[in-house]
């Protein structure tokens, strides 16, 4: 037998823990720690969507756009992200340009698409594979620091390699675009409320 | 609150709060500002996009789709995007992507080029390339005509359409040794390089596209010669040997150079499609330049060995023409060979060029009755020697007013200038009569003239001998002796010169006394004429003697 702590009358801290019975105002707040308390994550879906649609709009220039400039002795060339994988393809780490291209490419997509389609579920109240939906938020939120990596190294090498008249490394538009992505979509996972996966859930499951 | 609850009352109830403030409409501020960063890079990157244009090349060497860049003067202009062959396989089109802005390179003749190291003859370029990578330069022309799809240099060019200077087509028999970048010396500055060659659609000769840079190209003008300044030139002269180059670069690689005859007093514009002769030497080039030859033919009753087609004609020591050729000719009704000598002259080299201004318009022979005139008053052909080391021979031209008398046939064609036996036949016919001259001489009688005549003169000498000389010699010592007289006196002069001298010196003593005395004087003569100044202005002075002063 279960039922949903909201439909008890209990709030949840999500600082400490601690749970509490919900008081006749409007608002509450944790009786131990003071920290605002709701039984859903207040306006969750809107914002969920609101950090979406800013990550899938900088997805576009994060992919097309130049990250990198490289100028050196040799020459100059500017690298979007495809074709540093392409370039590591070509060279033969193709295990190089995977890692790349799954943290880079694949994540990014992937968490946007999720994220869409959990808001999309949760907000046509889809009652099937509610399970699966939360295993899928899970890996989200875990997976999506990983795609700072591109970032990182970035960031490495235009502090590292700026050897003037040999070599220079600057960071191109797509970087900080990139950046905002990864931020973007860590703020819409961070605001989606895994629990309205679970709302409408009626009658106990078997 | 549900029935039923577990445990109620062991729950803390939580704080009532004051309402949360709706913050729905703050969050959307997100996405609009990611809208606008994204819709502001994607206008910014298409309006960053520049043309594309097509360029051919005849191989891709040193080109990478993607990383080769476009410079213009060094400054990074594009980027090879893709590079493809050809459609009929005969090269390969590298398509272009060039940065914002650079429609108005893009010009009918823009021209680009592979900069690749080239290392020729005399210029290294390209170094850096080394390094960097090949790169394709562009030179933007002149033209206001866009343009979206170029043939590629295979060659960079010597010269870009902005630099400042001139463009010259020379023609020349053959390249030499020039080849482009080859320098062009005007006293032996280089002022400029060769920027192209080309062979004549006909193949008999080479057209040399020469760049003169600014400021030299004034000093290139329509008279200005042209020559191959490639090599040594040695000449064996009345000065002796001179050897002639114009720098060691050019004795390695090759090069041209030019100068313009000063007698030239304006010189004429040139115009854009003027075309330049290219002579093999500085000597050929300043020869004048012949565009008329009158042809005569010399008839000469001697050997003709040593002349050779191509062997000067000189009129008083100017070569006018030269020998064109040397046959032999029989004639069946008089039985007899001769030998025509067929010349060829060049009327312009008479025209008079020493008074300045334009040649006189004026042509020796246009109509034959000049030249048959001069055949009256005697001009003939004669053969000389040239060098009695090597026996060679020439033309001479010159006047005979005592030769016999001779007609210019002006309807043979061409005409037979009359000849005069050479000078050597000449000798020759005067040492013989000379000899027979000296046959006639009475010799023997000559001789014993000439003896008693010196008999003569020795018994004269032998009187002189024997009168003459004893009073002579007592006269000498006469005169020996007066003059050592002469001596002493002189020497007594110098002495008492001498003393004069001393006692005049200006430390002597004689002359310190007389400088004082002169002071005395002068001191003598300043009270007198005080004294007469005032005996002026005071006549009673001499009566009541010198008053008291009185203003």
């Amino acid at each position: 037998m279960s039922a949903a702590a909201a439909e008890l009358g209990l709030l949840a801290c999500g600082t400490c823990g601690l749970v509490s019975r919900a008081p006749a105002a409007p608002a509450a707040a944790c009786p131990r720690c003071r920290t605002r308390l709701a039984f859903r994550k207040p306006a969750s879906i809107a914002h969920c969507w609101a950090y979406l649609v800013a990550a899938m709009v900088l997805y576009v220039p994060a992919n097309t756009l130049p990250i990198m400039y490289t100028s050196s002795l040799f020459g100059s060339s500017e690298d979007t992200i495809m074709s540093g994988v392409l370039f590591l393809w070509e060279s033969g780490s193709w295990y190089l340009a995977l890692i790349v291209f799954v943290a880079s490419i694949v994540v990014p997509l992937v968490k946007l698409i999720a994220l869409a389609a959990l808001l999309v579920s949760v907000q046509l109240g889809w009652r099937s594979r509610r399970a699966e939906r939360a295993r899928l938020y899970r890996l989200i939120e875990s997976i999506g620091r990983w795609s700072m990596l591109d970032i990182f190294v970035v960031a490495l090498l235009v502090a590292l390699v700026q050897l003037t008249a040999l070599a220079a490394v600057r960071a191109g538009p797509a970087a900080p675009a990139f950046g905002a992505v990864v931020v973007l979509t860590m703020a819409a996972a961070q605001s989606f409320d895994p629990r309205l996966i679970w709302d409408g859930e009626r009658r106990p499951r078997a | 609150m549900v029935n039923g609850d577990p445990a109620p009352e062991r729950i803390p109830e939580a704080l009532a709060a004051p309402r949360a403030g709706r913050s729905l409409p703050l969050v959307w501020i997100v996405p609009a500002v990611a809208l606008a960063i994204g819709g502001w890079l994607a206008v910014s990157t298409w309006l960053e996009r520049g043309p594309v244009v097509e360029i051919h090349f005849r191989t891709a060497e040193g080109l990478q789709a993607g990383k080769t860049r476009i410079k213009y003067k060094d400054v990074d202009v594009g980027h090879i995007g893709e590079i493809s062959l050809a459609a009929d396989l005969t090269g390969i089109v590298a398509t272009a992507h060039l940065g914002k802005g650079t429609d108005k390179l893009l010009v009918e003749d823009t021209r680009f080029w592979v900069v690749r190291p080239r290392i020729s003859g005399s210029t290294v370029s390209g170094l850096q390339t080394l390094l960097s990578g090949n790169y394709v330069a562009l030179d933007v022309g002149k033209s206001t005509q866009r343009r979206r799809l170029f043939i590629g240099l295979e060659q960079p060019p010597a010269f870009t359409t902005d630099a400042p200077g001139r463009q010259l087509t020379l023609r020349s028999e053959d390249i030499g040794s020039l080849d482009i970048g080859s320098p062009v010396y005007y006293r032996r500055l280089q002022v400029g390089q060769v920027a192209a060659y080309a062979l004549e659609g006909d193949g008999k000769a080479v057209k040399v596209t020469i760049f003169i840079n600014a400021p030299y190209d004034r000093f290139v003008s329509a008279a200005s010669r042209f020559w191959h300044a490639s090599g040594i030139d040695v000449a064996l002269d009345a000065d002796g040997v001179r050897v002639k180059t114009e720098s060691l670069v050019s004795l390695a690689v090759g090069g041209i150079a030019f100068a313009t005859p000063f007698e030239e007093a304006e010189p004429a514009p040139i115009t854009s499609d003027m075309l330049f002769e290219l002579y093999r030497s500085q000597t050929l080039a300043f020869k004048s330049p012949d565009r008329i030859a009158d042809s005569y033919v010399l008839v000469f009753n001697q050997s003709v060995r040593g002349l050779q087609p191509g062997a000067p004609v000189d009129f008083r020591g100017i070569v006018v023409g030269e020998v064109a050729a040397i046959h032999t000719q029989y004639d069946p009704q008089n039985e007899r060979i001769s030998i025509p000598v067929e010349i060829r002259i060049y009327p312009e080299r008479f025209t008079s060029r020493l008074r300045g201004g334009a040649p006189k318009s004026g042509r020796l022979g246009k109509d034959g009755k000049f030249v048959a005139r001069l055949v009256d008053r005697g001009l003939r052909a004669q053969l000389r020697t040239a060098s009695l080391l090597t026996g060679q021979l020439y033309v001479a031209l010159d006047f005979f007013p005592d030769a016999p008398r001779a007609r210019l046939d002006l309807a043979q064609s061409p005409p037979e200038l009359p000849t005069t036996p050479s000078t050597l036949e000449d000798l020759h016919a005067t040492l013989v009569s000379l000899a027979n001259k000296l046959e006639r001489v009475p010799l023997e009688q000559m001789a014993a003239d000439f003896t008693r005549t010196l008999q003569s003169v020795d018994s004269l000498a032998r009187r002189l001998d024997t009168e003459l000389a004893p009073e002579a010699r007592a006269t000498l010592a006469e005169m020996r002796k007066t003059l050592s007289e002469a001596t002493k006196t002189m020497g007594d002069a110098s002495r008492t010169f001498g003393a004069a001298e001393k006692s005049l010196a200006p430390d002597s003593a004689l002359f310190a006394e007389l400088q004082d005395a002169a002071r005395e004087f002068a001191r003598t003569a300043q009270s007198l004429r005080t004294l007469a100044d005032y005996l002026e202005r005071n006549p009673q002075a001499l009566l009541r003697g010198k008053s008291a002063d009185t203003p």
